[in-house]
């Protein structure tokens, strides 16, 4: 075109990103990636090698190595050998590497942005002004988290090799996202990209060559599913980090159950994007594009269930048609595109047939017209209207870009509509109202809210899911923990702790002596006392074998009911920590009150003496004490993440938790597990120890007179083992905590696959409950509360 | 307030065929429930230019674009008929012509979209541009502050139309806005464009002085409302003057205006902008925002003073391949 056709068409033109350093950097390596194993550039052992492309270009880029069991175990070893030296290291010397690879990272961006864009189709502009600025901020923020760990993070120490598994969507700032805190925290890393992607994270291993990183220290494994499959069986590794879908996340939970492996799993997600009549429409659009359009809508926490109220859905609809229209599609090396390609043709297909499918389910379809390149995967920008909570676009992830559009009525109905979900990773609210905008953040279940924005990350603020979007959290202090173990984690003993006499073989009572009037334990359900469904009690037997009483045997329908009333008892929830410190007092004073009285008990039951007896009730009062006194000051915090806004990083209850207490830890082991849930607002199924049952059924006469709102703590007696299958498969329980044998954790832990409740479990190992660091460690209150961001931008 | 159904009735037609926006009843609801989200527009402001990128000969006819949408401008205690008629000069010539014949668009007679001047300098204006179809603007109603009386507002825009100026720049009264009297605002423009008659109206919001951006969306729709040819941001003498964040504001009301009621209102962004490379994001802004139908200087002006002489410089460096001085390029 001449200037003079150019200056009455005012195109844009064509300004593509140039290829040729990232083509050189390809040929130094004869378009073939290797393993990075102990510092040195690797093969397969099988010598197997598969193509990774480009799928804008639909040209091959290069041959990655197809790691094998072997190629794993080589990574695993050279990761455990340089461990112990890795974290002997001061956090400053830490520090230094870590900088040094951000400073490169730096130095190195466009050939990192350009090869991101090439092998993952993403716009040159989203890689070059988001991916990697947010990768280097992430290696800087982590060098100064390596620096202070010690003085921040007294009590942990790190966990030794970490497996880490992450997609194609995001490559290298996912890998940023993982390497960072663990590398920082002391860790050693062997980290397999998606096959999809590998020449980012190629890249990077080559920086912490250049810097002179400890051989060992960071490992690159690639490959594809079974390479992954490898490192996660792998004994030696004690973490698996995982980003990516909700089928692989449970495969990995179902794996590691029981081995005692940390692992954090950040997932899919159908996140909503909320927008009242009051918000600002145009920036609302803007919004869109940056959830949806963002990326090809391959993005986890993509805002791609729009709620938008009534009154102006016709309106915004209009605007985001025409906004859409003005999206530009093509070549991801183009400078001037806001949608580049699919990342494969398989991916393609599967948003294909999804729209189909939403359009087939009564979704009102619309698509710009829109030229695409001649070669390449690409899809167009698409919103569905009409789409009802009950199709499955509204309900199933699509990781492509592709909106769907539902409407609501009121503020609460958006709430609802909002939670209507497996998934719970993000959100956006959109309101020019703070009172509607505060009030609303809190009550959706996500981990992030993002207040009038959207897809806001930075490495100080924590990103992760509620629900089937995974556990853990990546950034911020939160972060590091899922990097850490607290050092008398490794205390605990592997025999019982607790002090009392081996029990006596059952006596069988005598007949028709009846001593005193019959006193009838009931299981504690919604504040009230009840039989249990199959009218089956269990004999409690005290120390020397005599019988002291029976308790009832709970079962499945209790555990049903149990649950059905936690739920309902919300406004523990709701209301303010100062009150909930105040219940937890007075449960404490009115168990002073009946001290001797479980002192007895007690006593009996354990056959300690009633001087030792005395101590543990004390404790526990003293422990009630330390958990109503936390109630209002395990707080949250203000992030300071680089924007004119606010994180504000809260602590919210998970919301019903089950527990399953100590059996041999007498009474100090039911309270010491309990009261931490529900000091943060938590509402609690315990079932207790058989052998104490009758301290737990006393105990709700204490509860009965300490103003507990209803079905706070509902306590369900019986067998421990079965009522802990029963409890791991309900799906209605947020958090499942469990003390008891080696296999039962291992059963909760692989049932949790399936509800990804957040399980806390003890792999049979003992806690000394008596002592401060196991017996009420910060890791009681931590576990109780799950870290939600809201970012709320300000400025008028 | 943003339905796409119309109220279009036919109103007066310009020489270049536009329909002029009539202006409207004054109906406060269809702006008083305006709320404009600051930190969202200054995103999405970030973004805009970064999102396109314009090369080699699009830059160059960008560039050219950019140039006859420019009120060249003066406004100064000190500007003399000499100085005026050295600025006419260079709205006529804006480039070199061996530049503008090495890019092969010696015959496109580039000239600016305007000249802009104060009252005083009209005539010599009008007189230094006989031939051309160069416009002459004139400040007005008690420009840059406007704190002078209404009457002798009114008698300076018939004054300067008189004189020959067929474009009016006026300011609103910022009191007004800050103190909520949308109505007299908009009594006020209705009564500027009335004194205009065939001369256009340019309503000048002051954005810098508006406190909020809500303010100046507001003000937007009631300048639009009683019949402004254009709104512009500033008077350049603020102490922030055109920014993209006001731009997108400004222009998401004129795409709103023209939806509901099937006129096109212009937008001219004025003060500030001194780099090629801003004139081309304005230049993106638009025709993301707006569209085609915009780039043009019936529908959009850069006020400006300096910005030429950066464009100046691009369009050689673009011909030679080697980076330009400004004393290689004529003054105005």
């Amino acid at each position: 075109m001449s200037i003079k056709e150019i200056f009455e068409t005012m195109d844009y033109g064509p300004a593509p990103e140039s290829t040729e350093e990232a083509e050189k950097w390809l040929a130094a390596r004869f378009n073939k990636f290797n393993h990075f194993i102990n510092g040195k550039w690797v093969g397969p052992s099988s010598g197997e090698y598969f193509e990774t492309r480009s799928p804008s270009r639909n040209e091959v880029l290069a041959q990655v190595a197809d790691g094998t069991a072997k190629d794993c175990d080589r990574a695993v070893a050279a990761a455990k050998a340089a461990q112990p030296g890795w974290a002997a290291l001061s956090g400053h010397q830490r520090a230094r590497y870590l900088y040094a690879i951000a400073r490169r990272v730096q130095k190195h961006s466009r050939l990192f942005s350009v090869l991101e864009s090439l092998e993952n189709g993403k716009p040159i502009r989203e890689s070059r002004d988001i991916d990697i600025p947010l990768v280097a901020r992430h290696f800087y923020h982590h060098a100064g988290w390596a620096q202070v760990r010690d003085r921040e993070l007294p009590g942990f120490k790190a966990l030794g090799v970490v497996g880490q598994i992450i997609p194609w969507n995001f490559p290298l700032l996912m890998a940023a996202w993982k390497v960072a805190p663990a590398l920082a925290m002391g860790n050693t890393v062997v980290l397999k990209p998606a096959e999809f992607t590998s020449a980012t994270a190629v890249l990077l291993a080559q920086i912490c060559d250049e810097v002179g990183l400890p051989d060992g220290v960071f490992n690159l494994l690639l490959g594809d599913g079974k390479a992954g499959k490898h490192l996660v069986a792998n004994p030696d590794v004690k973490k698996i980090a995982f980003t990516g879908s909700t089928e692989v996340g449970r495969i990995l939970r179902r794996a590691t159950a029981g081995t005692g492996k940390k692992l954090t799993l950040e997932l899919g997600g159908k996140s909503p994007f909320i927008v009242y009549e009051d918000a600002d429409l145009d920036s609302v659009v803007e919004g869109l594009v940056d959830a949806i359009w963002f990326n090809q809508g391959q993005v986890c926490c993509a805002g791609s269930r729009m709620l938008v109220q009534e009154s102006v859905a016709d309106v915004l609809h209009e605007k985001i048609k025409l906004r859409m229209s003005k999206l530009v599609i093509g070549d991801s090396l183009e400078k001037g595109i806001d949608i580049g390609a699919i990342v494969d043709p398989v991916q393609l297909e599967r948003i294909t047939d999804m729209v189909q499918l939403g359009v087939e389910e009564g979704g009102e379809l619309w698509q710009p017209e829109c030229k695409f390149p001649e070669e390449g995967c690409f899809f167009p920008p698409t919103m569905l209207t009409n789409v009802e909570p009950s199709a499955t676009l509204a309900q199933e992830e699509i990781f492509g870009p592709v909106l769907v559009s539902m409407t609501f009525r009121t503020p609460a109905e958006a709430v609802e509509l909002a939670n209507n979900s497996r998934y719970g990773l993000a959100s956006s609210v959109w309101t020019e109202n703070i009172n509607l905008a505060l009030d609303v953040a809190p009550k959706i279940k996500a981990g992030s809210v993002w207040i009038n924005c959207t897809n806001m990350f930075d490495a100080a603020s924590g990103f992760g899911g509620y629900r089937e979007s995974g556990f853990g959290r990546e950034g911020g202090k939160e972060g590091l923990y899922e990097y850490l173990k607290p050092t008398w984690e490794t205390a605990l003993s592997d025999k019982p702790v607790y002090q009392a006499s081996e029990p006596a073989e059952p006596v069988e009572p005598e007949p028709g002596k009846v001593t005193s009037i019959d006193r009838t334990a009931k299981l504690y359900i919604g504040g009230k006392q009840a039989r249990p469904d199959q009218g089956y009690s269990i004999m409690s037997h005290d120390a020397a074998g005599l019988p002291v009483g029976e308790f009832p045997a709970g079962s499945r329908k209790d555990i049903r009911d149990a649950v059905e009333a936690a739920r309902k008892s919300e406004g523990w929830t709701a209301t303010t920590a100062h009150n909930r410190a105040q219940v937890l007092y007075y449960i404490a004073e009115n168990l002073a009150a009946r001290q001797s009285e479980f002192v007895a008990r007690l006593a009996r039951l354990s056959g300690n003496t009633k001087g030792k007896a005395n101590k543990e009730i004390e404790a526990c009062i003293e422990r009630i004490y330390t958990y109503a006194a936390m109630a209002d000051k395990y707080d949250g915090d203000v992030h300071a993440t680089p924007f004119r806004n606010v994180t504000l990083a809260m602590r919210e209850p998970l919301g019903v938790i089950g527990i399953v207490a100590p059996e041999e830890a007498g009474f100090i082991g039911f309270i010491s597990t309990i009261m931490p849930a529900v000091a943060m607002g938590n509402r609690v199924v315990v079932v207790p120890s058989q052998r104490y049952a009758l301290l737990a059924t006393d105990f709700y006469q204490v509860l009965d007179t300490s103003d507990l709102p209803d079905g706070v703590i509902n306590i369900v007696t019986g067998e421990q083992q079965a009522l802990t299958a029963e409890m791991a498969n309900h799906y209605d329980l947020e958090g499942f905590w469990y003390w008891g044998s080696l296999e039962g954790s291992k059963l909760v832990e692989h049932s949790a696959a399936e509800t990804m409740k957040r399980t806390w479990v003890n792999y049979g190992r003992y806690h000394d409950w008596f002592s401060q660091e196991q017996g009420e460690a910060e890791a009681f209150l931590r576990k109780a509360v799950e870290i939600k961001n809201i970012w709320i931008p300000y400025g008028e | 307030m943003t339905n796409v159904f119309t109220l279009k009735q036919p109103g007066a037609v310009d020489d270049h065929g536009l329909e002029r926006n009539p202006g409207m009843a004054y109906t406060p609801e269809l702006f008083n429930r305006i709320r404009i989200n600051r930190s969202a527009v200054e995103r999405r402001a970030a973004t805009i230019a970064k999102r396109r990128s314009i090369k080699k000969e699009f830059q160059t006819a960008w560039l050219l674009k950019a140039i006859t949408c420019m009120d060249l401008t003066t406004l100064a205690g000190d500007d003399t008929p000499g100085k005026v008629r050295r600025l006419c000069q260079k709205a006529r010539r804006p480039v070199r012509r061996d530049i503008l014949d090495g890019l092969g668009v010696g015959d496109m007679n580039i000239t600016t979209g305007a000249v802009c001047v104060y009252h005083n300098l009209i005539p010599t204006a009008v007189k230094a541009l006989e031939g051309t179809d160069i416009p002459v603007a004139a400040v007005s109603t008690g420009f840059p502050a406007g704190q002078i009386p209404q009457p002798l507002k009114i008698a300076q825009i018939r004054e300067s139309v008189k004189a020959g100026a067929t474009e009016i720049d006026i300011v609103i009264s910022r009191a007004m806005v800050l103190t909520g009297d949308w109505k007299a605002i908009y009594e006020e423009v209705k009564a500027y464009r009335e004194a205009c008659g065939e001369a256009h109206l340019k309503a000048i919001l002051a954005t810098g002085e508006l406190g909020t951006l809500t303010n100046v969306a507001k003000a937007s729709w009631v300048c639009m409302q009683a019949g402004a040819d254009f709104i512009k941001t500033s008077t350049g003498k603020e102490s922030v003057n055109a920014t993209l964040p006001y731009s997108l504001v400004m222009v998401r009301a004129i795409r709103d205006y023209h939806q509901l009621t099937g006129y096109k209102v212009g937008y001219k962004p004025a003060g500030g902008i001194s780099k090629a490379s801003e004139a081309i994001a304005y230049l993106v802004l638009i025709k993301e925002e707006l569209g085609n139908e915009w780039l043009n200087p019936h529908l959009f002006r850069f006020g400006a003073s300096s910005l030429l002489g950066d464009i100046e410089r691009q369009l050689e460096h673009r011909l030679t391949g080697s980076y330009s001085a400004s004393y290689r390029h004529p003054m105005s």
